[in-house]
């Protein structure tokens, strides 16, 4: 297990990997968002939690095509399945190295973004906190939904189709975390909300995906 | 551990493709696997590794033995020769790349990306990545394409050697191989596709 998680990152820090991919799109997006609604620092402030999960969110979509499908095209992946590693674990490592590769940087590039979109101070914390939360699930229903798309032909369009939908509640309770934290109002409901989904989906979802990913080899 | 098929019956896409498959294969020994294209070899190794299920009948002695090796290699390009084996070999439970390098003339390339391999050197590559799964059946699905003749003697040395450690190996192969085996025929004889009738039959 400990090999296909440093292989994969290996693979996504070589030349090609798309390491650092997410990271440009979800600096390119934030960039672009006050040339698009005008430099008042009042707006700003008021939609920059949004624009950063919105934008987070994006950009954990763009890689997610390249999850399984390169895998499925050498040929890795039936001999993964065939290997003695299950293939919940499979899945569970490949959604950990997505996370680690684009989920992580995101997270630590999010305040460093929060400053161009003028984020209130307190804003800060709580938008690191909900996304270090949220960005997992957004991994783990990523790899599920690769795995349903995987073997098919410009898979990556169904793949958003498919998996934009699933990320709404994700979406709507971490926003609402970075949100209300950047007003100064209590967060602890929409945590705990976003919590809840977070730990149910990494619970649930590899079994969905072992057993979809079954089905598409066949 | 024998590999024991009885009654098999499997499907591509849904359609029969081979029916009342019965062989049995022993330690020691190879089986080739002849017929013409598209008669279900692959689909026979797919399910023979646990890829697929079977639509009838037992495989029995398969579980946790069996390593496949498919058209498709399972090589990175951005990973080294090196770097390729030791991956598979960890998954597998840490077997010694040095002998498989060694099998398959694979030490000067040792440090090369796989990417820049040529086709053949690529399916030494894959074929190397069976002395490291320690598994005792191999299941190799037209091993010697785009082999030169001198790495085709290089494989079968491999099995040769693979089969006088117990092992045993089913090979869809096209070329002779010069190995101890009995061969298995799979002709259109055996090919039964079922009339659609039967199918409706069973949805109503």
């Amino acid at each position: 297990m400990i090999a296909l998680l440093l292989r994969d990152l290996k693979l996504a820090f070589r030349a090609g990997g798309g390491f650092g991919l997410g990271l440009a799109f979800f600096l390119i997006v934030t960039v672009l968002v006050p040339f698009s609604v005008g430099p008042q620092s009042s707006l700003l402030s008021t939609i920059a939690p949004g624009i950063l999960w919105l934008g987070a969110l994006l950009a954990c979509l763009l890689s997610l095509d390249r999850l399984l499908a390169l895998d499925w095209e050498d040929g890795s992946l039936d001999l993964l399945a065939t290997a003695p590693l299950p293939l919940e674990s499979v899945v569970t490592i490949k959604a950990l190295a997505h996370w680690l590769t684009t989920g992580l940087p995101l997270v630590l590039a999010a305040p460093f973004l929060g400053v161009l979109l003028n984020l209130p101070v307190p804003g800060y914390f709580w938008l690191v906190i909900s996304l270090l939360i949220g960005t997992p699930a957004m991994s783990v229903i990523g790899t599920f939904g690769a795995a349903l798309t995987v073997g098919l032909k410009r898979g990556g369009l169904l793949l958003s189709l498919l998996v934009l939908p699933l990320y709404v509640p994700t979406l709507i309770f971490g926003a609402e975390v970075a949100r209300l934290g950047a007003t100064g109002m209590e967060t602890q409901t929409p945590l705990l909300m976003l919590a809840g989904i977070t730990a149910a989906t990494i619970a649930l979802l590899p079994f969905a995906s072992a057993a979809v990913l079954r089905i598409n080899l066949r | 551990m024998t590999l024991t098929v009885t009654e098999l019956a499997i499907a591509r896409g849904g359609v029969p493709v081979l029916e009342r498959l019965n062989f049995a294969l022993q330690p020691g020994k190879a089986l080739i696997l002849r017929g013409p294209n598209g008669i279900g070899k692959t689909t026979l190794l797919r399910t023979l590794a646990g890829l697929q299920p079977p639509i009838a009948g037992r495989v029995e002695g398969a579980e946790d033995k069996i390593a496949y090796a498919s058209h498709s290699d399972g090589i990175k390009p951005t990973l080294t020769v090196v770097e390729n084996l030791a991956f598979w070999s960890s998954v597998f439970g840490a077997n010694d790349i040095q002998p498989a390098l060694d099998a398959y003339a694979l030490n000067e390339l040792a440090d090369r990306n796989a990417g820049n391999l040529s086709a053949g050197q690529k399916r030494r590559l894959g074929l190397a990545r069976m002395l490291v799964t320690g598994r005792p059946i191999w299941m190799l699905d037209e091993p010697t394409v785009s082999l030169d003749k001198n790495a085709v003697k290089m494989f079968a040395d491999a099995v040769r050697a693979h089969l006088g450690q117990g092992g045993s190996a089913l090979i869809a192969t096209h070329i002779d191989l010069g190995l101890d085996g009995e061969v298995l025929d799979v002709g259109p004889n055996k090919a039964k596709p079922k009339p659609i009738d039967d199918f409706d039959g069973g949805f109503l």
